[in-house]
């Protein structure tokens, strides 16, 4: 009776333990980061070293602007994929593509953006945005593709039996009938997927490359919260670890938002994902 | 009248079967197309790294010494730096996300306390690799610098030993949150069956669940480690970043992921380039391999 004690005892520290790294990250990018936020950081771009103030705008509108354009691109293919795998359970090519989406799950994400340098930035010959989106997109796909399937599969298939035998055409069964029933499940990984990306820096280094001026140009280098963050913290002046500080409190309070949005909406909806 | 509205339905009905056949080439185009990305990742890292290996060939992995500026390459560095960092970040985690995995498993399913410990546990995966390392750079170096003076090694304060240790915070999530769908999976009849024979807790996960879940376990350890081997920017910015051969734990090294990160816009001529491509290959395969195994494993496992 002793040792299972024992054994439980440590159970419990071991597990609790785990607490102990995410809260000290969390409570001392807040301490580091809160001070550095104003008006200005959020409206101004950066000043170089030894100047006072400066901002982060261009990093704050980049990320979004890279999130965006890859969101506009992953989230139909994701979903319409997701569609094929959940009615396609056997065959050849489902069998196939099934296994591509498990592999691209496990592929580091620094390949991912040596890849996209060779099919975007080298053809076109200059870093860009959009290639940046075009890696980011890759990384969505598998998450939404997978959330997508697994919420379909769930849904009774009389309903779809139901649509047919109205005479509804399968296109309009599928999209009207089995996708709204599913909507819950494929809003959480669309919003699983972007909370995963928002923080990707290794696919972003060969492709947005980044920029210290404002840019919107998509066709050019732009720079992204996570990649300045990486800049400036690897910098050895202090300056721009304040910024990199601050910047890196939006990032993870951004994230974290996302993240406790999709368990609120997983846990109203009741998706299992 | 009659016959033009009927034309009118004839006409409608096979828009609608043309819009059909439509959706359903799309769907199946874009099933191709998932597959045809894979493999056009596998194709593009062979073709960009062919330079590297048919001037360097397969003693590349072996060789020693890593220097562009003369023109010699050989990856042993970066793959011993990347299975250190990897396996002790490994075994460092291994105690935290299995007691993660049996806590929220078997001893303490539901109510609030396993609820955090969840949320924990989630927001953990979700933490952006840049922010551990940055966190890691500025609080974590310093500690590990004191600690080696206190063992009397050379203080670098980075190096692999710090890459491991945040590491090891970073893939404890994977490992643990499949442990723990593999632990509900155990049959209650067997867990009861022992507990009505007088077994304890204590026995139960020993003698029942660890050897019911045994491989779903190992499974979790692979997806870790697949996870491990490819992160790059936590540990890029803590390692140290020397091309040299790692001689300690404490020294400075470098991963085959972290010398990408570092070398690839710098790479000015095609042999360099083609070398760290062939790293990224290297990469990419053994990732994959692990991963399918790891993720059969599971579907075994959830099948029987």
């Amino acid at each position: 009776m002793g040792k299972s004690k024992l054994v439980q005892g440590l159970i419990f520290f071991f597990a609790f333990l785990i607490t102990v790294p995410l809260v000290l990250i969390i409570l001392y990018i807040f301490r580091e980061g809160i001070t550095k936020i104003n008006w200005n950081f959020l409206t101004k771009i950066p000043k170089p070293v030894g100047e006072a103030g400066g901002g982060i705008v261009n990093a704050l509108i980049g990320s979004m602007l890279i999130v965006l354009t890859a969101s506009v691109m992953a989230i139909p293919l994701g979903i319409l994929c997701g569609i094929y795998l959940s009615e396609n359970k056997t065959g050849r090519l489902p069998y196939w593509s099934r296994l591509s989406v498990d592999v691209l799950q496990g592929v580091p994400s620094i390949v991912i953006g040596i890849v996209v340098y060779f099919w975007v930035v080298k053809p076109i010959g200059t870093f860009s945005a959009f290639s940046g989106s075009i890696a980011l997109g890759i990384m969505m796909l598998p998450i939404l593709i997978r959330s997508t399937e697994e919420t379909l599969k769930l849904i009774p298939f009389s309903l779809k039996e139901a649509g047919l035998a109205l005479g509804l055409p399968y296109h309009r069964v599928i999209l009207k009938v089995i996708v709204p029933c599913g909507i819950s499940g494929i809003l959480s990984g669309i919003m699983l997927s972007i909370a995963r990306i928002a923080g990707e820096t290794a696919p972003l280094l060969f492709t947005a490359f980044g920029n210290p001026y404002l840019s919107t140009n998509l066709g050019r280098p732009m720079q992204s919260l996570p990649l300045m963050i990486f800049n400036y913290a690897t910098s050895p002046y202090d300056d721009w670890h304040d910024m990199a500080w601050g910047a890196a409190l939006i990032l993870l309070f951004t994230i974290m938002f996302l993240n406790i949005i999709t368990k609120l909406t997983t846990k109203k909806w009741n998706v299992q994902l | 009248m009659a016959v033009t509205k009927s034309i009118k339905k004839v006409q409608n009905s096979s828009g609608k079967i043309r819009a059909e056949t439509f959706f359903r080439r799309t769907l199946v185009v874009i099933g191709a197309f998932m597959a045809l990305l894979v493999l056009g990742i596998l194709i593009t890292l062979i073709v960009e790294s062919i330079p590297s290996l048919k001037s360097l060939g397969i003693k590349y992995l072996w060789g020693k010494t890593w220097d562009p500026v003369n023109n010699v390459y050989g990856a042993a560095p970066f793959l011993i730096g990347t299975l250190l960092t990897s396996f002790l970040a490994l075994i460092i985690s291994i105690p935290f996300s299995f007691a993660i995995a049996i806590y929220l498993g078997e001893y303490n399913p539901q109510g609030w306390l396993s609820n955090l410990l969840k949320n924990t546990v989630e927001l953990i995966a979700a933490v952006p690799s840049v922010i551990y390392g940055f966190w890691g750079l500025l609080v974590m170096v310093p500690l590990v610098r004191s600690l080696e003076m206190k063992l009397g090694v050379l203080p670098y304060g980075i190096g692999i030993f710090t890459a491991s240790l945040i590491l090891a915070i970073m893939i404890i999530p994977y490992a643990a949150s499949l442990g723990r769908e593999m632990i509900r999976l155990v049959p209650s009849p067997l867990k009861e069956a022992a507990y009505s024979l007088g077994a304890t807790r204590y026995e139960v996960l020993r003698h029942v669940i660890l050897p019911y879940t045994k491989s779903g376990l190992f499974a979790g350890i692979l997806l870790s480690l697949g996870r491990a081997l490819g992160e790059t920017m936590a540990v890029t910015m803590v390692i140290g970043n020397t091309s040299m051969m790692p001689d300690s734990i404490f020294g400075p090294g470098n991963t085959m992921a972290s010398v990408i990160a570092n070398e690839f816009t710098e790479a000015d001529h095609t042999l360099y380039l083609s070398a760290l491509i062939e790293l990224g290959l290297v990469l990419f395969l053994v990732t994959v391999v692990i991963n399918m195994i790891g993720k059969s494993i599971i579907k075994k496992f959830t099948n029987e």
